[in-house]
């Protein structure tokens, strides 16, 4: 990595800090548990690296290692989005959840 | 091509990932943003898979199979009262993908590699490290698996420091001198054992806060990585998970009135905190279950205070009965719902939602503490310090400052507990020795569903 890299990547860094700063501040105590899980699963975007490793045939160690963390990283996405759509679905307005 | 192909995936990903978490701000936009979110990881999946490095794909779609297995079959079956051991499980698994890449990465280049890159890969193999086997820790912890009382030593904190310090001086000299394989794999272990030494002392209690920091480390985890493959899609999402968990521990400890410092070393809740309690006068009023039926079936105002005690006796639908039938006897129901009550942030609400209860029923504590002088029966279903009246009066308390939900204020209160034992932080809890209040005791779920009879009755 170049020092040009590195800059780019602290800007990178430093924008997404302040955006997401702004972004959660607003999510409702209501929300916390979706909102922890989901980004939970969204930080699984890691899954992107194991891939590579798992894919690219440096060696059997990266291989294998590359594996496992696919199978971590999946499980953190898929579980994560599935579990805070089910979680989302039961927030319901009141005419609505009356209804039920 | 190629190249910009896959970079614009990630653009356009990252872009859907902020969209998905603004729609959070309110419950009717949430899921459409959830939805953006999803897709933007799909992108970023279909686009990092025509990556040039990539030679086979044999252990990606096996991996990608099982993973998607596991996580669908964990995602439609745990149940909403096991949400915090969910979150804690699925935290150790993202942070343990972040630091098998991280070692990899480490192994493949066998330690050729720059200052930057290294101090980058330092903190991914750290950061995903402790926060593994920590999660791992918390969930045993939430499930029952090891006791949830802290687990204190003479000495924790001072060995705990010591160890701390080891494995930053190695970070260091790695900066330097890459190329030390087994002090690379000293550090990585050290910080395994780390994540330990750090929930140990944590108890249940204290639990949302130790969560929103396992989600801020796993994602900081996910940043670093980023920086190692110098992939802006790693650091945006990282970073965006990162400062989530930042701000949700600030806001947990803030409900407490405790720095995180305290949460993370004082062993809270453990036998030498217990002993500060004060004696108290009087004894606790037992009530009957018909007269507290008759109370609530003529009240013009109700308010449910929920704690951890009505997600570990699985009562969420029996309250939501009992406020259905006070509903149609034109009761007013509300909520109020502290910002630490279960084991991590939004517990209640998520129990709440789950048993049908409208989000507009939901009520924060600023909104609801204004409420209980006019309210006139106040019920309180296994919470404890969250309604501890010391909190606000008594200044020598180890809860002292805490901000409550001030049951005591209402006309009247009823306290549906297990027994007579002191809860969890081990604190003597004054509310319940004062004239307004009544003690109902047994099963909540159960005492739930015969007030619901009774009142029917009534």
């Amino acid at each position: 990595m170049s020092g040009h890299v590195l800059i780019a990547a602290l800007y990178v860094f430093a924008l997404a800090a302040f955006l997401g700063y702004q972004v959660i501040s607003r999510v409702p105590p209501l929300l916390h548990t979706p909102l922890m899980s989901a980004t939970n699963a969204i930080s699984g975007i890691s899954l992107v690296g194991s891939l590579v490793t798992a894919g690219a045939n440096y060696n059997t160690v990266s291989t294998i290692l590359g594996f496992i963390a696919v199978v971590c990283a999946t499980t953190n996405v898929v579980g994560g989005f599935v579990i805070t759509d089910r979680m989302l679905r039961m927030f319901k307005r009141k005419d609505i959840a009356k209804k039920d | 091509m190629k190249i910009y192909f896959i970079e614009i995936s990630y653009l356009l990903a990252s872009i859907l990932f902020i969209f998905g978490l603004k729609g959070m701000s309110h419950p009717e936009t949430a899921k459409r943003g959830m939805h953006l979110a999803e897709f933007g990881m799909l992108m970023a999946i279909i686009g990092t898979l025509v990556h040039q490095e990539i030679v086979s794909y044999t252990w990606i779609l096996a991996g990608l199979a099982i993973g998607s297995f596991v996580g669908v079959a964990m995602g439609l079956w745990v149940p909403m009262t096991a949400m915090p051991q969910r979150t804690a499980l699925s935290h150790a698994f993202g942070a343990f993908a972040a630091a098998l890449v991280g070692i990899s990465e480490y192994y493949r280049h066998a330690g050729h590699l720059g200052t930057i890159e290294m101090s980058a890969l330092g903190f991914e193999v750290m950061l995903g490290s402790l926060t593994t086997t920590g999660s791992l820790l918390a969930f045993a912890k939430l499930q029952g698996l090891v006791r949830g009382q802290p687990m204190t030593y003479r000495g924790q904190n001072v060995f705990n420091m010591i160890l701390l310090a080891a494995t930053i001086v190695i970070f260091v000299y790695l900066i330097f001198v890459p190329g030390s394989m087994p002090l690379f794999f000293t550090m990585a272990g050290l910080a395994f054992l780390f994540g330990i030494l750090l929930v140990m002392p944590i108890g249940s209690a204290d639990m949302p806060v130790v969560m929103a920091l396992l989600n801020s480390y796993a994602g900081l985890a996910s940043a670093a990585t980023g920086f190692v493959l110098s992939n802006n899609v790693l650091i945006i999402a990282g970073t965006l998970d990162g400062f989530s968990g930042f701000i949700l521990s600030i806001l947990m400890c803030r409900a407490m009135n405790r720095s995180i410092t305290n949460v993370l070393f004082g062993a809270f809740g453990s036998a030498a905190t217990a002993q500060v309690g004060t004696d108290h006068q009087g004894s606790m009023r037992e009530v009957g279950l018909e007269d507290i039926a008759t109370q609530l079936a003529y009240a013009h105002k109700v308010v449910f205070v929920p704690g951890y005690g009505l997600a570990t006796a699985q009562a969420q639908h029996a309250v939501r009965e009992l406020a259905d039938v006070l509903e149609k006897r034109g009761v007013t129901v509300k909520y109020g719902i502290h910002p630490v009550a279960g084991r991590m942030p939004g517990h209640m609400n998520v129990l709440l939602a789950e048993a049908n209860v409208p989000y507009s029923s939901l009520y924060e504590l600023e909104q609801i503490n204004p409420e209980f002088p006019t309210t006139d029966v106040s019920v309180v279903i296994g919470a404890n310090d969250v309604v501890n009246p010391d909190a606000r009066d008594n200044p020598s308390s180890p809860i002292a400052g805490m901000p409550i939900l001030e049951v005591d204020r209402s006309k009247s209160v009823v306290v549906l507990k297990r027994g007579q034992g002191k809860g969890f932080s081990g604190l003597e809890n004054p509310l319940f020795f004062k004239p307004v209040t009544g003690m109902l005791y047994g099963d909540a779920k159960d005492t739930l569903t015969r007030l619901v009879q009774a009142v029917q009755h009534a």
